[in-house]
């Protein structure tokens, strides 16, 4: 097997210039369908865990205790889903899922837009510290954090109760969004501002009229963001919640582990009703969120 | 997401800005912002302004990051534990004593040299993966292109819980898609299998999962970044007779090396602090052997209930992170994106 790619021709020093488009147009072509056949193999290979996870949930029971495994399942059912839902707590652990993410994020987006304002439309002393807290911030682990606030939270009472939950998911998700909502105030000329407030807008109305629309889909892809960490923290949510009643759907997830073993089927189901709506939201901002991470970082 | 295709078919494209080398193209300053020469009074009104706005941030920052890491420091210096929790008693001051009983176990070392072999074997499959895709991804039909983002992103929005126990279930050592295929080549003995049992083939599950979750990230960001190197460049620099590695080093490299950076750094400490996935693949309850600094903090913590162990050894990880956290701050001050 030669190890020549068509895609690394060698060097030929002495080719006259016009004659080299005409050499790299035929090669791209030919190795395109190379590529295609690599990418496509990769989707596959990326793809294949969430295709099992699909296709587990949907299987019999009888099937999921096998020692045959079928990439295709023989029929499709229900069953799982029907005890995922039976499961204890699985209402409540629903519910205290959307109440400690929508209340973090909502207050998260509000403090960080904020801030992302001041960063990126004004120099002020302090500026560049506060960038690099930021930044610094989201190097330290969550478990420097977690033994002292646990303690604080034991001697206020916050233990098993949602705010504490709350406000731990609020400011975790501030670093990230402030820097990425930060990107996309970057982006919008600040001639436009200029000219509201030359045009009579007081600058909060600037703001309103001018920025705000143009910086929500900015703000919708990084409170999704926000939101999908929120829906997805584990380890704060098993310690300072110890009520089975108050379980966030992660930690519930854990109940289908027994010590009799685990309910594959059912685990799979709930996995799979957990991840829908974070895999639909992420489909709708993915483009944005490229966008607004790599703008702040390329456009310098 | 098709512009790239249009471009290579379609004419010359508008010439692109001349590009300063330091990255700064020259932004215009804000405002009032600036210290000019306006007047003392608009000053004073745009000087506040800003500082108004991070005021919030700046307290709930200090609330839950500064506060607890000050804690977490006094705390590495008493021995607080079941009784003082409970009681409300302060601890007594113990000085470096946490420290010398953390240093001198051989246990913690251990745990270090796993951490850290751990992090480096993630981290370098990921970036190594995630740039060939990324640049693989510059040269597909845009259909299939369209294809491997749709499935990246399937992969990226798997909640971790979830995605740890897709693999957790792959890797079932009755009824596992994984020992399945396995018997077919090598036969029906390896049914059963339990891949936990040794924990370097325990880690090489945890870290295919890790970097199955983290290579769509990086490829979907890298390659956003490697649509802004400009063709044109690209296409002269194959003219004057660079092959592709001249190319990418000169041309590529440059334009995507902030991103690059900023992308290795991150999967650097995710991938120390790496937690979740491991907690649920081993169940609830890691043995010693599959224990990173994290969780050998935590379970100090929380099941030896020397909470002072534990906030020791949290501290000892984030003076060994806060090198590659300067090494960070200081690429990004070169590049420009802290000013």
């Amino acid at each position: 097997m030669s190890t020549s790619t068509s895609t690394a021709p060698a060097p030929v020093p002495a080719t006259p210039p016009a004659v080299a488009p005409q050499k790299l147009r035929p090669d791209r072509k030919k190795s395109r369908g190379l590529y295609d056949v690599l990418g496509l193999l990769f989707a596959v290979v990326m793809a294949f865990p969430v295709y099992w996870l699909v296709i587990s949930s949907l299987r019999p029971n009888h099937e999921i205790r096998s020692y045959d495994q079928t990439l295709w399942p023989s029929s499709l059912t229900f069953d799982n889903f029907a005890r995922a839902v039976d499961q204890p707590n699985f209402s409540t652990a629903v519910q205290s899922s959307l109440i400690v993410s929508v209340t973090a994020v909502v207050g998260g987006m509000i403090i960080a837009t904020l801030a992302a304002l001041a960063i990126g439309r004004f120099r002020f002393f302090g500026r560049r510290a506060l960038l690099m807290v930021l930044i610094l911030v989201q190097m330290l682990p969550p478990t420097a954090m977690l033994i002292p606030i646990y303690a604080q939270l034991n001697a206020m009472g916050g233990l098993d109760e949602y705010w504490g939950l709350i406000i731990v998911y609020l400011v975790s998700t501030l670093p990230f969004a402030i820097i990425m909502i930060r990107g996309f105030v970057v982006n919008i000329p600040v001639e436009l501002e200029e000219s509201a407030m030359v045009d009579g807008c007081t600058r909060m109305g600037a703001f309103r009229r001018v920025i705000f629309p143009l910086l929500a889909p900015g703000l919708a892809a990084a409170s999704i963001f926000a939101l999908v960490n929120a829906w997805n923290e584990y380890l704060f949510a098993y310690i300072l919640i110890n009520d089975n009643s108050k379980y966030t759907l992660n930690v519930w997830l854990m109940t289908f582990t027994t010590e009799r073993g685990t309910d594959y089927g059912a685990l799979m189901a709930s996995s799979t009703l957990i991840a829908l709506p974070v895999v639909v939201f992420f489909m709708i901002i993915q483009k944005k969120m490229a966008t607004g991470l790599t703008s702040g970082a390329v456009k310098g | 997401m098709t512009a790239a295709d249009t471009q290579e078919a379609a004419g010359p494209p508008a010439p692109p800005v001349p590009r300063d080398p330091k990255g700064t193209d020259g932004r215009p300053t804000p405002g009032n912002g600036t210290a000019g020469t306006t007047g003392k009074r608009r000053r004073k009104k745009g000087e506040l302004l800003p500082f108004l706005l991070i005021l919030p941030a700046i307290v709930a920052i200090a609330a839950v990051y500064a506060f607890p890491l000050t804690k977490t420091v006094i705390m590495s210096f008493q021995d607080m534990g079941r009784r003082e929790l409970w009681t409300g008693e302060s601890p007594p001051w113990v000085g470096f004593e946490q420290f010398t009983n953390i240093l001198g176990d051989s246990e913690f070392w251990s745990v270090t040299g796993r951490t850290v072999l751990f992090m480096a074997v993630c981290v370098g499959l990921t970036m190594a993966i995630g740039l060939l895709v990324a640049m693989m991804m510059t040269r597909l039909s845009t259909w299939v292109r369209l294809t491997l983002t749709a499935a990246l992103i399937a992969a990226w929005s798997m909640p971790l819980m979830v995605a740890a126990s897709i693999f957790r279930w792959l890797s079932d050592s009755d009824y596992g898609l994984l020992n399945t295929l396995i018997a077919k080549v090598v036969g029906e003995e390896f049914l059963g299998h339990n891949w936990f049992l040794d924990p370097w083939q325990g880690f090489a599950i945890i870290t295919l999962l890790v970097v199955w979750g983290a290579v769509p990230f990086v490829v979907i960001t890298l390659y956003a970044a490697l649509t802004q190197v400009p063709r044109e460049l690209e296409e002269a620099a194959a003219l004057d007779g660079a092959n592709v590695r001249g190319i990418f080093h000169y041309v590529t490299w440059p334009v995507i090396r902030p991103v690059f950076v900023m992308v290795t750094t991150l999967s650097v400490i995710w991938d120390f602090n790496v937690f979740g996935q491991i907690w649920l693949l081993r169940g609830n309850k890691p043995e010693p052997e599959y224990e990173t600094l994290g969780l050998y903090s935590f379970s100090k913590a929380f099941e030896s209930t020397s909470f002072s162990q534990g906030t020791a050894i949290a501290l000892i990880t984030v003076l060994l992170l806060s090198g590659v956290a300067v090494f960070y701050l200081r690429q990004l001050m070169k590049t420009g994106e802290v000013e």
